[in-house]
């Protein structure tokens, strides 16, 4: 009953209103604005009092308007210091809140961007007949522009809303526009009415807030103004923490193993993507040159004591080997791939000492071999600057793709395939003594067993030891924990350390590569 | 590539050998790419020339300045060390003994340039002291063991450094020394006696017949609390045998000592505070010394300043940094300006001007402050400046001669001035004279509401006041050795004589004046009605005393002398020599904002590829963009967890609909794959720059890692 009504209410207030209007709405009209947030905090009221009757709602009401004025009060402060920073585009979106999201907005938004044409978005529209998909999933992107805090009605008036703007484009369908932003608001307020009777799990904080703040968003697009940014900045952080209370998170259940494709390798993977050929390859070539003439700057900087730091998107890889190679012949300098999964201060200072430096033995410390090489270099370098970085910074957007970079890691979709652990895995493996195969499998297997158990610490040694006892795989504490070295340097095992002091060990790798491993492996006997 | 391999992750190069040459000198790389650049080898002299007196300068500067403190400091320890020396068996002096001796010097949050005060104090310590000066940082003792090690290490390398023939012998023995409080104690007694011995009454350390061992804990801060706190007790069990004196470094502030230390231990803490100087006050005297003067002829424009002065007061208040981004600029500016070559001492600028090349006297021309300067010039010297080398070269020598006079005039009128408004209340021109500078360059300032308001607040200054502002001002033209203020010195010694004079004719009025006229007796409605007339005639003699009329004149007279000197340099024929001028490149290099920069590569390709296929309204972007672009689009739509698969299928959408228009042919199994894969790269590319993590908590999907961004 109560939603009924709501939506009629809704129906009431969303209405168009001509750019004219909006102006005026906001120098002179205030009053009415507030008119009509009150009719909405009222319209709240019963919804409240039908869920929660136990809750004082006066309170609750005074609390969140206190609320709304300490937040009004932070974006404020907020906004002022990001003026203050590079006002380069979208500043203060990078730092704003998210916002709710519904599940099919990304379907959406591809439909969209599928369907829109190469150019001229805007003069295409007028004859679309999608104009209505695009409105609607555009509407999404009104709510997410009115998320963030905008104190200032001149930065109201020279971004309007998205929506505001759509219009602007779409003069002549006004009617249409209309009847279409009140009948997609219904649609989505069914929905998310929907989704909160579902939503039983949910805390009681959250669904009061949900409620206030699905029922104040219409009234923002309606009438922007001051009172309504009050609002907004409310509802912002009310999102927040509507998007981190809820444990539950819609989204699809598929999974990916019903695509057949799922399951790449790196290899595969290459072939495929050396087929495409790139995009744009005269602007990134342009971009390229572009950063290529500074390289005599940077060399002189560096002579002058600057140390220089490139960034933006894209891979910096292919731009710093050029830089190496034309400018870097006649000194002694070192590469360090920081992407590289086994990198560490220790390798990186060897290197140094060792390659560098000629410098045969070992060191105590870390530090021993830091003090050992600025000894070293006090003849080269001025005390002062080696203390120093003098951090230059350089934007080299370039765009190329991180292919070098993301090789070593184990990318989302290449390791749930589980090829390239599996195959890695087997690799090791072969190369072990059959005893220490045994005993890695021991461990496999123990894993596999308690693969349900969601708390299972790992295999704790003593136990470890004692099977491996029995299976007569080992004669001594010993050489088990020789072995266990030699697992945890191919990173095969992990140790931990349980609240009794004991330690665990662990494969960490997932159970279903486990478990065609070990299949692979029976095969593999049985033939042999 | 050379350097990717799946072992390691660090490679050496080396030169050949053979290959080696002499290296290729530096000035080389001051050439810009198309080698069309004037004078660059003469340019970059001229920059190391400057560069070396700046920094020479900026160091003589922090010399003077700790000075006080190093003083201050150094006596606090002689007098507390004096105690040791004495040995009375005196009660207070055996109580006394059991506290250390600390000095705590707060030093503010400006960590960065802490560590030259350090050195320079380790130094000062070291010639007037004690050989034994240690130093320790937070991070090389993270316990007791390696807390007791370094001090031992460091203690041996200072006797090391005054004995080197037993270094050898040291070397071998510090390992094997167990390190403890005992050990040292032992170590100190035989090194004192030692010395005793070899020296008996000679050399610094006769002074001393043990001198005491000084510890300097740079960053106070961050010692973990059970270390600071074992030592201080153990070493206080020991001080009879082992001297030691304690140096704090602070950044915050003093309450930290009793933050961190307890009672118990505070009390074995004999502390004594020493201040810094602030870094601000500090900034003010290198902005003194290095850019209001006339010495280096370098300069930076209002907005250089800005960005600079930003980043010390917003971000790290460090004079290290503020003074290597005043380097940047250097550099920058004599890099990119072909007539920087001209910023040098003015003979030698002149002597320049004369070998100057025809490309260089065209640069000349082709200043738009030169331009500017000829418009107004009379048709037959616009013709000679435009087309005669030898004229415009004369003309350049007295226009740069009139800079270099403008600024001398210009900052003797800015510290007049400043002197003037700094004392106003709630000062409307700034308190510091950068401030006060920075309006300067920016604008005429004379045009600014707060110059105005700040006359007026001139105008109501008290006489004294007004005084010791003329004098000081006087003080400033006095001290400039250029004499064409010699007229205005001495106008201002006339209004001081005229306000002296003022002051004796006054206490005579006032003497005359004073006796109060008896009011009669009256009624209150008569009292009121005299009140009112007496109200009245005072209105409506406004007549102004003599001391008003002399202030109005004084008034004026700054005014005028602020109308005729402090023009924006923006008006001076030629600045583009000395003024440096390009902020956002400044900005670019010590500011920068990677976040905001990737946030555009990603939201909007066509800012970085310029292709107009990609050029679109702001907020969507066209479905040809590049894949991690569309991948990164699609994934703002979701919320904190994001379904791979819908990801996926949504960007072979986009991505089909922009490969082929018409749509209708059947997408082939290979191109699917095809866009899988590339689908795959942009995932990993964006988990490698953390927009999203794998998570477990739902199979197939991953987790955001950012807000907002839509």
């Amino acid at each position: 009953m109560s939603k009924l009504e709501l939506k009629e209410d809704k129906m009431l207030e969303v209405q168009f209103v001509g750019d004219d209007d909006v102006l005026n709405h906001i120098l002179d009209r205030e009053g009415g604005t507030k008119l009509k947030k009150e009719r909405a905090q009222l319209l709240v009221n019963p919804q409240k009092i039908i869920k929660k009757q136990e809750y004082g709602v006066e309170e609750g009401d005074q609390e969140v308007l206190k609320d709304q004025n300490y937040v009004k009060v932070l974006g404020q402060n907020v906004q002022e210091s990001l003026k203050n920073g590079t006002a380069t585009d979208g500043g203060n979106k990078v730092y704003s809140f998210q916002n709710r999201k519904y599940p099919e907005k990304m379907a959406k938004l591809a439909s969209e961007l599928a369907k829109t044409p190469r150019k001229n978005v805007s003069f295409s529209l007028k004859n679309d007949p999608e104009i209505k998909s695009i409105s609607q999933s555009s509407k999404g992107h009104s709510a997410s522009d009115k998320v963030q805090p905008k104190n200032n009605k001149n930065e109201l008036q020279s971004t309007p809303p998205r929506s505001l703007r759509k219009r602007l484009i779409v003069p002549s369908s006004h009617s249409d526009s209309e009847s279409e932003y009140s009948a997609s608001n219904s649609e989505e307020d069914e929905e998310v009415a929907q989704e909160s009777e579902k939503d039983t799990n949910a805390s009681v904080l959250s669904q009061k807030t949900q409620a206030a703040s699905r029922i104040l968003v219409p009234t923002c697009r309606g009438t922007p103004s001051k009172r309504m940014r009050r609002e907004d900045s409310s509802n912002l952080v009310e999102e927040y923490f509507e998007a981190h209370s809820s444990s539950q998170v819609l989204t699809s259940d598929r999974t990916l193993e019903k695509l057949k494709r799922a399951a790449l390798d790196q290899q595969t993977l290459r072939n495929l993507l050396s087929k495409v050929s790139p995009s744009f390859s005269a602007e990134l070539t342009r971009l390229n040159e572009q950063h290529e003439k500074l390289f005599h700057k940077w060399m002189l900087q560096l002579h002058l004591g600057f140390n220089i730091v490139l960034y933006g998107l894209g891979s910096k890889r292919d731009l710093l080997e050029r830089f190496r190679t034309t400018m870097l012949q006649d000194s002694v300098h070192v590469v360090i791939n920081g992407f590289f999964p086994g990198i560490s201060v220790k390798s990186i200072l060897n290197s140094i000492t060792e390659e560098v430096l000629d410098h045969v033995g070992t060191f105590r410390s870390v530090l021993d071999q830091l003090d050992w090489i600025i000894n070293r270099f006090k003849e080269v370098w001025d005390h002062a600057k080696q203390s120093l970085y003098n951090w230059l910074w350089y934007e080299t957007t370039t765009y190329s793709p991180y292919t070098e970079e993301t090789s070593y890691e184990n990318s989302l979709l290449i390791t749930q395939s589980g090829s390239l652990p599996l195959s890695a895995l087997t690799h090791v493996l072969r190369s072990l003594t059959p005893n220490a195969r045994g005993i890695f499998k021991l461990l496999m297997k123990h894993q596999l067993e308690n693969q349900e158990d969601p708390s299972y610490p790992g295999l704790s040694f003593q136990d470890f030891y004692q099977q491996c006892r029995e299976a007569f795989l080992v004669n001594s504490d010993l050489t088990l924990r020789a072995q266990m070295t030699e697992f945890r340097d191919h990173r095969l095992i992990r140790t931990k350390k349980g609240p009794d002091g004991v330690e665990h060990l662990l494969i960490p790798v997932d159970s279903q590569t486990l478990t065609n491993f070990l299949e692979e492996e029976e095969e593999a006997t049985v033939t042999a | 590539m050379a350097t990717s391999a799946v072992s390691k992750g660090c490679f050496v190069f080396k030169p050949k050998l053979k290959k080696r040459k002499i290296s290729v000198p530096i000035e080389e790389y001051f050439n810009k790419e198309k080698n069309e650049s004037e004078d660059s080898k003469l340019r970059f002299e001229t920059y190391h020339l400057t560069w070396k007196q700046m920094k020479s300068e900026t160091e003589q500067l922090q010399e003077e300045l700790n000075k006080n403190l190093f003083n201050n400091l150094i006596e606090f320890l002689q007098k507390s060390h004096s105690g040791f020396q004495r040995n009375s068996k005196d009660w207070a002096c055996q109580i006394k003994l059991k506290e250390i001796p600390t000095a705590a010097l707060v030093l503010g949050v400006n960590v960065t340039d802490h560590d030259l005060i350090f050195r320079r104090l380790t130094e000062a310590l070291q010639n007037t002291i004690t050989p034994y000066v240690i130093s320790l940082q937070a991070k090389d003792c993270p316990d007791m063991k390696h807390f007791l090690q370094k001090l031992i290490s460091q203690l041996i390398d200072c006797s090391v450094d005054t004995k080197p023939k037993e270094k050898e012998d040291v070397q071998v023995t510090q390992k094997k020394t167990h390190c403890s409080m005992d050990s040292l104690s032992s170590w100190y007694m035989t090194v004192t006696q030692k010395t005793d011995q070899k020296m008996p009454s000679k050399t610094r350390t006769s002074q001393w017949q043990s001198p005491p061992v000084v510890l300097i804990l740079k960053d106070m801060e961050s010692f973990t609390t059970k270390v600071l706190q074992d030592f201080i007790t153990i070493a206080s069990q020991h001080l009879h045998e082992f001297p030691l004196i304690l140096v704090f470094g602070i950044a915050t502030s003093p309450i930290i000592i009793h933050r961190l230390l307890p009672h118990a231990v505070s009390s074995l803490l004999c502390i004594e505070l020493f201040q810094s100087l602030s870094c601000k006050e500090h900034l003010t005297t290198v902005l003194d010394k290095l850019l209001l003067t006339t010495q280096f002829p370098f300069k930076i424009s209002e907005k250089v300043l800005q960005v600079l002065t930003n980043i010390f007061l917003y971000h790290d208040f460090s004079i290290q940094n503020f003074v290597k981004g005043l380097q940047l600029s250097l550099l920058e500016h004599f890099y990119s300006q072909p007539l920087s070559v001209l910023c040098c001492s003015l003979p030698e600028a002149k002597r320049r001007i004369n070998l100057l090349s025809v490309n260089q006297c065209e640069n000349i021309r082709r200043l738009p402050s030169f331009r500017r300067y000829v418009e107004k010039q009379a048709s037959e010297k616009q013709v000679a400046l435009l087309t005669n080398d030898r004229f415009l070269k004369e003309e350049t020598q007295s226009l740069l001669e009139d800079l270099h006079v403008y600024h001398v005039n210009y900052f003797l009128v800015l510290r007049c001035l400043h002197n003037f408004t700094s004392s106003l209340p709630r000062y409307p021109l700034g308190r510091q004279i950068r401030e006060l500078y920075c309006t300067c360059l920016e604008k005429n300032i004379w045009d600014s509401e707060e110059y105005a308001s700040a006359l007026q607040l001139l105008r109501m200054l008290a006489k004294d006041e007004l005084m010791s502002i003329l004098q000081k001002c006087f003080q400033a033209f006095d001290s400039s050795s250029e004499n064409q203020f010699g007229s205005t010195r001495k106008r201002i010694e006339e209004f001081l004589a005229q306000f002296q004079s003022l002051g004796d004719a006054k206490e005579e009025e006032d003497a005359s004046g004073s006796q109060p006229k008896e009011l009669p007796k009256t009624d209150l409605y008569h009292l009121q009605k005299s009140l009112l007339e007496m109200k009245e005639s005072r209105r409506s003699s406004k007549k102004q005393t003599k001391f008003e009329v002399l202030r109005e004149k004084v008034v004026n007279f700054i005014d005028s002398l602020v109308r005729e000197y402090l023009l924006p340099p923006e008006t001076q024929p030629l600045h583009e020599v000395v003024y440096f001028s390009a902020a956002h490149t400044l900005r670019e290099h010590l500011n920068a904002a990677p976040r905001i920069a990737l946030h555009t590569a990603l939201n909007n390709p066509y800012y970085y590829l310029k292709n107009e296929a990609l050029n679109s309204e702001e907020g969507c972007i066209p479905n040809i963009a590049p894949d991690i672009c569309i991948a990164y689009k699609l994934h703002l739509e979701c919320s904190r967890l994001i379904n791979l698969v819908d990801w996926s299928e949504a960007f072979a959408t986009v991505v089909t609909a922009a490969e082929n228009m018409d749509a209708n042919s059947a997408a082939s199994e290979e191109l699917n794959e095809i866009i899988h894969a590339r689908f795959i790269r942009a995932v990993s590319e964006l988990e490698l720059l953390g927009f999203i993590k794998p998570t477990k908590r739902k199979t197939d999907h991953v987790a955001r890692l950012t807000w907002g961004g839509c």
